[in-house]
């Protein structure tokens, strides 16, 4: 019992959540961010996969994501919504044809990925980074030029998805999706990557010729471990567009992808647990930034010397992050978990749970 | 019946028909052929530059062969990947050792039979009955082999921890961590000290003998050579200069040329 103390408490946690949330004592905001934070840990799982355990270098990762939202959005407009005529299905079977819905968003996403791990047969490195970077443009432009869904006006209508989901049920359904889908895919890659297929990946980052000679099919590796990534992306896509309840392709430009991967350095290239911790503290810091407050006493010695000068939250944010960064690529530039996992930092952690 | 298995039986576990490789204008293997019979023990030399390892990129399917024909147990590796080559039933080592050391010594061994898993993704995510069996068995394996080859107690540490010679041994029981049917070395005794050396001789003859594998080696090392090989192969620029026993190599006069110089000059 006692090796599962951290999985009892996690659950109790998720539920705890879900019935502040259900009896109203965590308002909409705070929930916004707990799902932000979820979406965030999905993002930066999945690309730790590619960037982290393979040692690739892709930064086109919200691709992925968008055409996940777009798939899911279109799918679930479809299906529940009234944009393209009557609802096809049932207003009651959205319970379970949502969790569907963004599962094919996901699986498209994972196919759609085909446009980088293909190339990534014969380039490594900076060549595959400016392929994932073309990849994104390419997803981004074709959407805006797709006037059924909107363009570049982007595309809504997932709500009436969600509105069916309160009237079977009146609860924060978007936060327990959320829940699920986070826990799914920490749990889906910590599985794939522990096990000894898996490794395969790690084998790769680390030497390729012998990986290969090794009896490693390189070749199916890399597209089974870029697919896994994007299609989480993708249903982590799906996820971020039903709660907002609107897409817009520039909403998936490389800004999201980098902070994906600004996630990802953060916590520690290949360390699973890192990329949760990263996730939810950058989720936290740009949300505790975007408050004027906090900027003007930071700022306070900037603002002092220079009276005239009235930083604005929104913008001093994005000064701020990407500095962060810089110092801790100065001083710790393997992250802050660098490569090894909670477990492997506090060993005695490693009795209190069993996460496979 | 009888016959059919006495053909089986005389397969070359690998074979190489007038070889040939190119990389642009250098002629880097000429016309070179070879057959290793099963159980046999053979060697390969040359001055530096002489195309040794060119031949065993070649036969791992690393690179494509400009002409010529390479067969492993009999099944021609034209247009195959290196992993498939593997799966033949051949491994390898390299001359600068490649280990991949961010790995456990243990999960070095296990990945090594990545084409064996016999499980693919989903199980690997459902944790089903075949993955819980095939990665016992695999652990198990890899356990064995690390207790045999006197490296268990590292078990859980990091290659890149170990001293040299001891990732030397790892790389060749990663190598034959696959079940091959040949195991090709390339310089395994390369910078290895006399002592550290004379052990390596040992450990290869013992693997020849306990692991029933045929062992095609590349050495620099002549009094290595000189006491594992029945079957020497000299070659220089590409060309195969002598071939024989280890005392007709070492007196054959084309031999001392490479090696030594012409003294006519």
């Amino acid at each position: 019992m006692k090796k599962y103390t951290l999985n009892i408490l996690l659950v109790i946690f998720a539920i705890g959540l879900l019935f502040a949330a259900h009896f109203r004592i965590i308002d909409g905001y705070i929930q916004i961010v707990v799902m932000t934070i979820g979406i965030n840990i999905m993002m930066s799982t999945s690309l730790n996969l590619v960037n982290g355990n393979m040692g690739e270098f892709t930064c086109g990762h919200a691709a992925f994501m968008c055409i996940g939202a777009y798939i899911s959005s279109v799918l679930s407009v479809f299906c529940f919504g009234s944009n393209f005529g009557d609802p096809l299905l049932p207003a009651a079977s959205v319970v379970i044809v949502f969790p569907i819905i963004l599962l094919i968003g996901g699986a498209v996403a994972a196919v759609s990925s085909l446009l980088v791990s293909v190339p990534s047969f014969k380039t490594r490195d900076d060549y595959l980074a400016i392929i994932s970077i073309a990849v994104n443009y390419m997803v981004i432009s074709a959407i805006q030029n797709m006037d059924f869904l909107g363009g570049s006006r982007g595309f809504q209508g997932m709500k009436d998805t969600v509105w069916a989901m309160i009237d079977v049920f009146d609860g924060p359904w978007m936060l327990f999706w959320v829940i699920n889908f986070t826990i799914f895919t920490v749990w889906a890659i910590r599985r794939f990557i522990s096990s000894t297929y898996g490794k395969g990946v790690n084998a790769i980052c680390q030497d390729e010729v012998a990986a290969e000679i090794m009896s490693v099919n390189t070749n199916k590796i890399k597209i089974i471990n870029f697919m896994v990534a994007a299609g989480l992306a993708g249903c982590a896509g799906g996820l971020y567009a039903h709660i907002i309840g609107y897409v817009n392709p520039q909403s998936f430009n490389i800004l999201k992808s980098t902070e994906a991967l600004v996630m990802v350095y953060l916590g520690g290239m290949g360390s699973l647990s890192g990329a949760i911790m990263s996730a939810i503290i950058f989720t936290c810091l740009l949300e505790v930034l975007r408050s004027q407050a906090i900027i003007d006493v930071l700022l306070s010695p900037a603002t002092f010397i220079f009276p005239d000068w009235e930083p604005s939250a929104g913008v001093i944010k994005w000064v701020m992050i990407p500095l962060l960064l810089i110092i801790v690529m100065q001083f710790r530039s393997e992250g802050i978990m660098g490569n090894r996992e909670l477990g492997d930092v506090f060993p005695k952690l490693k009795k209190f749970y069993r996460f496979k | 019946m009888a016959q059919t298995q006495i053909q089986t039986e005389q397969t070359p576990v690998l074979e190489i028909r007038s070889l040939t490789q190119r990389f642009g204008g250098l002629t880097a293997v000429n016309d070179f052929n070879v057959k290793l019979m099963p159980g046999e023990l053979s060697g390969l030399i040359g001055p530096n530059g002489a195309g040794k390892t060119t031949v065993f990129n070649l036969a791992s399917g690393f690179y494509q062969p400009t002409e010529g024909q390479i067969l492993v147990d009999g099944i021609p590796t034209a247009g195959l990947k290196p992993h498939k080559v593997t799966t033949l039933g051949m491994a390898r080592t390299f001359q600068n050792i490649r280990l991949w050391n961010d790995m456990t010594v243990l999960d070095n061994i296990r990945v090594a039979q990545h084409s064996q898993l016999g499980y693919g993704f989903f199980h690997a995510i459902t944790r089903s009955k075949r993955y819980r069996a095939r990665e016992e068995q695999i652990t198990k394996e890899a356990e064995e082999l690390l207790d045999v080859f006197d490296l268990k107690r590292y078990a859980e540490e990091l290659p890149k921890n170990l001293p040299y010679g001891t990732q030397r041994k790892l790389e060749i029981a990663r190598a034959l961590s696959s079940h091959p049917k040949l195991l090709l070395l390339d310089e395994p005794a390369a910078g290895l000290n006399s002592a550290d050396a004379k052990d390596l001789i040992r450990l290869i003859r013992w693997i020849h003998e306990t692991f029933d594998v045929t062992i095609w080696m590349i050495e620099h090392h002549m009094d290595v050579m000189m006491e594992l090989c029945t079957q020497i192969k000299v070659i220089d620029f590409g060309e195969t200069i002598a071939e024989g026993s280890a005392e007709h190599v070492r007196n054959h006069p084309a031999v001392m040329t490479a090696y030594l110089g012409d003294d006519n000059i």
